[in-house]
Formats: C-alpha cells, structure tokens, sequence
C-alpha cells in the first residue's frame, strides 16, 4: 500500500461496501445449506446473524482495553452486564419510558466503569487482571441472588415488551432488531475508528507499548488507561442495552466469568488491536458457538467413540483448543494471518 | 456463642480451602510470573479423579480407606497434568506473560467443556467418610469434623511449604528465583527444571484443594474448579501475589470475614464483602501489592 488513493478507497469504500451488502440481506430470500438455519431473511437466521454482530461490537469494546491500550481486562462482562440490566430493570421495576433507561443504562455504566476502573487501576500488570476479575464477580453474585426480585436471579430479566416499540417485538420484526444490531456495530465501528486516530488513541498506543516511557515523556497514563476503561466500558454498555433489545431480556449468563474470558477470546481469535480483527472475532465466536451445538446434536459426530463424541459436542472444547491453536500458531489473530498471506502473494 | 464459635471455626475451614487453592497459583506466580487460569482445570481434575477412583474402588472397602486412595490418585494426577501444562504449553512461551495468560484460558475453558461433555454438567456426588461427617462437641458448639480436616491439612502443606523453601536446595533455587531470576540463571542453575517441578507440586496441591473441597460440598461439578479459583485470584491478590505467608493469612482473613457477614448479615453478602475487602486493601496498600508489569 505505497499510493495513497487506492489504500484510502479501499479503507472507506470496504466497509461502507459492507455495509451495503449487510444492509440488504433481510431482502435476500436465498438460503445457504449447513451455514445458516433457513433463509438467509429468515427469523431464525436473522436473529442469529443479529446477536453475532452483537457479539461483534461486544469485542470491539473490549479491543478498546486489551488491542488498543494493552491493559488485559477479565472484567469487561460487568459493563455488558451492567447496560443490559440497567435497561431492563429501569424499563420494567423502575417503569421508565425507553429513551430514559437507556440513558440510564448508558450513564450507570459509565459511572460504574469510573469507580471500578478507578480502584482497579491502582495495580498494574496481572494484578490488575485479577482484581477485574473480582468485581465482575462480585456482580454476578449480586444478580444471581436477585435482591428484591430485581434482577430475576437465574431466570434472567425479560424485557418489558408494552415499553418498546412494536417494531423491535415478535418473530417476524426479526429484521428489524437484525438492523438495530448492525447500527451498533456501524456506531462502535466508526467510534472506535475516530478514537484511534485521535490524540487519545495515540496516547493509549503509547501505553499499551511502553508504558514506563509514555510516563516520562509527561503522558499521565493512569488518566489513560481510565480513559480507555471508560470508552470500552460505555461501549459495552450499549452493546448491552442492545443485547437486551434484541433478545428481548437480560440473562445472568452475562455477567459470568466464562462470558468475560469468551471476551478475550474473541479479540485474541480476529487479532487484538485490530477493528476488523475484533468484529471477525467476535462474529465467529458466537457464530461457531451456536453452529457447533447443532453440528454436536447432527449426528456429524456419530463414527467417533462415545467419549471422543461427547467431548466435541461441546463448543467451548472445540474453540477454547482452537484458540489456543490460535496463540501458538498465529498470534495476531486470524486478521493478521490473512493479512501475511495477502502480502505474501502480493510479493511473489 | 456457641453459633459464633461454629461459624469461625467453619470460616477458618473455608480459608484452608482458600489456602490450598491459592498457594501453588501463587508460587507459580511468585517464582515464574505465570498467572495461570487454568488452575481451576487442575481442581476439577483432581476432584473428578478422586470421584472416579472412589466409584470405581469396591464397595467393600471403607469409605475412608477409598478416600485416602482417591487422594492419592488426585495427587498424581495433578502433579501430571501440571507438568504436561508446563513443558506442553507454558515453556515454549516463555517470557510471554500475556500469551501463558491466554494459553490457559483457552485450556480452562476447553478442560471444563470436556470434563462437562464427558460427565455431564450436573453435580454428581461424592461418598463421604464418617470422619468428615461427624460433629464434635466444642465450649459447648457442636461443630462439623471435616472443618478440622482442612485446617490441619492446610497447616500441614504450610509447614510443609515452608520447610521445602527454607532448608532444601530446591527451596533455595526457587527463592533465588523469585528474586532475581536472571542471576540464578547465570550462576549455571537449571531455572526451567524448577518451574516443571513447581508446576507440578501447584498441580498436585491443586488437585488436593479440589478433592477437599469436593468433600466440603458433598458433590462434584465442572464449574467447581473455576467458582474457587476465583477466590484464590483475591486470596493471592490480598496475600501480596506470591508470598505464601501473605496467602495463608488472606486465605484465612476472607474465610473468615465471607462467613461472618454471611451469617450476621444477609446471605450473600459474605461473597461482596470479600471482593469489598479486596478493594479496601486496594485503596490503603496499592504498593505492596503492584504485580509484574507484563
């Protein structure tokens, strides 16, 4: 990419191509066999295409910590969580009407992601990690036991349906919800995008790379890396307000540690510190998350011993090895992997 | 008084479990850097081997005599699963603390969903001799036996832990390690033979955490592993990240306190007070507690 104009058509027209593309597909009656459950307009493959790009702007979020400012995060969930909840909660027990709990939603979240990055930024490295890891714990602890009947423990939190527009309820609005999760992906997208090149970004790239050198050339890194908690975090929380609207609830599954590490997961699988990377990791997560308890429930599976069988069967075995696979063998995500094959062809 | 004496003595059985959980993350730690998740994989292989063990054992033996075998075979176990870890998985990325983290992230999540697609996601429970079901009168509370068992045996892997870092060599390299470990490396020690070895005893105690603790909950579940590690993460956190003594005195400061508030408060609050703990000994110590910058 040495001439500027075709590196920058490319840069702006790709994804706006893309978008396009992704725009239309409730249009698109065609189905793919074995990739999608029906029609590609279909509800079922429109609701699973619609919490994919979920899950999409889900790792973005969390690029903007990990990818972005190096800062390794197991706590990012509670912001997810924290949106989802606060939407649900306030549209349902606090009967708040729509535009109001979500900015509820989104300013709890901020002011959340405040006092616990805050405190947690206080230690540095794995510490950090570790204690992360406690407050989002503590946060699912609080929503399993359900205080009051607030959060409905276990069972999750369905959202009000009488306080949302008819347009994002029902099976056949599928559509609908489809594009309301491909406007946040476009929003965390193009926030993001901004964010890097701004001075800010630059400052979180000083850090994530030295940041015992950022500290001496005057950057206040802590202020920084809040920064970057703060971003990351209210970008969670939208994605979990919309989370919320598309599968119409909240549910604890959320604020586990198992969602927090599936996380980093995703940016580690698409290439951390890379937009596109977050977005194909995140969507391939949860695309082969839900793909592969089907392929396990197939029968694809059945010439294998039981044992070997039953271990397959479940996706998370399958991915956590192949993100494992992943660190060895392609540390900059599947991105950066397309990426040297690009420029290897290029070259020869 | 006599509720009270039950609930601290319980507490202080709760932070030896913490304390067996903890200590070989946070030797691991101390002594390589390796903050490692899949700790909880190693608790549930050590939980699910000494299951597996005391369902396959005959009948006709003791319940007691099968345990003592199970914790033998969990001990193996764990001691093998930590090596294999370290030579398969953490050597080749040595010195990439980042990458080691997420290399067994990947391994906890793929251990709990296999342990899960094999023997199912429900707790199965575990036999459990009369020894740790019994009760035993105290200043007039009758109190749980099984509560004494994790006491002495955290007692013991203390003492025993210490003993081993203060009057063998292997104590002495680890040490040496842990403060400089490039130094030791120039003075012609086999640093990398020290961690396998340290990899394996923190599986081994790991696996013996999860037995324990299998026994404290009278069943076994995949998520077990991971639902403790997360108190040993804050256990090693308060503790100082890698000072054993530091752990033991945690371990038992957030049995204690999670216990209490559990009862003299609202059920559950226990759980939040220790994270709350956490960020208390946050706020007034930070420096004590900065870990590695990786």
């Amino acid at each position: 990419m040495t001439r500027p104009t075709p590196a920058t058509l490319l840069r702006v027209g790709l994804p706006l191509l893309l978008l396009a593309v992704l725009a239309y597909l409730p249009y698109v009656p065609a189905s793919i066999p074995g990739l999608l459950p029906g029609r590609i307009n279909g509800p079922g493959s429109m609701q699973l295409l619609a919490t994919c790009l979920v899950f999409a702007g889900f790792a973005l979020s969390y690029d903007v910590l990990f990818g972005r400012t190096g800062l390794l995060s197991f706590g990012h969930a509670l912001f997810v969580a924290a949106g989802s909840y606060l939407l649900t909660v306030s549209l349902s027990t606090w009967s708040l009407p729509l535009p109001v709990a979500i900015l509820a939603a989104l300013g709890g979240t901020t002011m959340l992601a405040l006092v616990v990055g805050g405190v947690a930024l206080r230690v540095g490295g794995i510490a950090f990690a570790m204690v992360t890891l406690a407050f989002a714990q503590a946060a699912s602890i609080i929503v399993l036991r359900d205080p009051g009947g607030v959060t409905g423990g276990e069972e999750g939190k369905a959202l009000n349906r009488d306080a949302v527009p008819s347009i994002l309820v029902g099976v056949q609005n599928a559509p609908y919800r489809y594009w309301l999760a491909l406007a946040f992906v476009t929003v965390a997208f193009v926030l993001v995008r901004l964010l890097v090149r701004s001075r800010a970004g630059h400052a979180m790239a000083a850090v994530r790379e030295n940041e015992g050198r950022a500290a001496v050339l005057g950057l206040t890194t802590y202020r920084v890396k809040l920064l970057a908690i703060v971003v990351g975090s209210f970008l969670g929380g939208l994605g979990g307000v919309v989370h919320a609207l598309v599968l119409g609830g909240s549910s604890p599954s959320l604020t586990s540690a198992e969602f927090t590490l599936s996380l980093l997961v995703m940016v580690v699988l698409g290439g951390a510190g890379s937009t596109w990377g977050a977005v194909l990791g995140g969507f391939l997560y949860h695309y082969a998350d839900a793909r592969l308890v089907e392929a396990g429930g197939s029968g694809v599976f059945d010439v294998l011993p039981d044992t070997l069988r039953a271990v397959l069967s479940q996706p998370l075995f399958i991915l956590g090895a192949f993100f494992v696979v992943v660190v060895y063998f392609a540390p900059s995500g599947l991105t950066g992997l397309g990426g040297r094959l690009i420029r290897k062809t290029g070259a020869s | 008084m006599s509720t009270f004496l039950l609930i601290v003595v319980t507490g202080l059985g709760l932070g030896a479990l913490y304390f067996l959980a903890a200590s070989g993350l946070s030797l691991i730690y101390g002594l390589m850097g390796v903050l490692n998740f899949a700790h909880g994989a190693f608790m549930t292989a050590g939980a699910y081997a000494a299951w597996v063990t005391m369902t396959r054992l005959p009948s006709s033996m003791g319940v007691g005599l099968r345990l003592l075998v199970a914790v033998v075979v969990a001990l193996l176990v764990g001691a093998i699963v930590g090596v294999v870890v370290e030579v398969v998985l953490i050597r080749p990325l040595y010195r990439h603390h980042i990458q080691q983290v997420l290399v067994t992230v990947g391994l906890s999540l793929a251990a709990v969903a296999a342990v899960q697609g094999i023997w199912g996601a429900d707790p199965r429970a575990v036999a459990r001799p009369e020894v740790m079901t019994g009760t035993v009168g105290l200043l007039g509370a009758r109190i749980p036996v099984d509560r004494f068992v994790y006491l002495a045996v955290a007692l013991a892997l203390f003492g025993g832990l210490l003993a081993l870092l203060r009057y063998t060599r292997l104590g002495l390299v680890i040490r040496a390690g842990v403060e400089n470990r490039t130094m030791v490396e120039a003075l012609g020690i086999d640093v990398q033979r020290t961690f396998t070895i340290v990899f394996g005893l923190g599986g081994a105690v790991a696996a013996l955490a999860g037995v324990l603790f299998s026994q404290y909950a009278g069943s076994v579940s995949p998520g077990q592993g991971g639902s403790l590690l997360i108190y040993a993460f804050i256990v090693v956190v308060i503790g100082g990240m890698g000072s054993l003594t530091g752990t033991a005195v945690a371990a038992f400061a957030v049995g204690l306190v999670q216990q209490l508030a559990n009862y003299y408060a609202v059920s559950g609050v226990g759980d939040l007070s220790v994270v709350l703990l956490l960020a208390l000994v946050l706020l007034a110590r930070p420096s004590s507690l900065k870990g590695a910058t990786a």
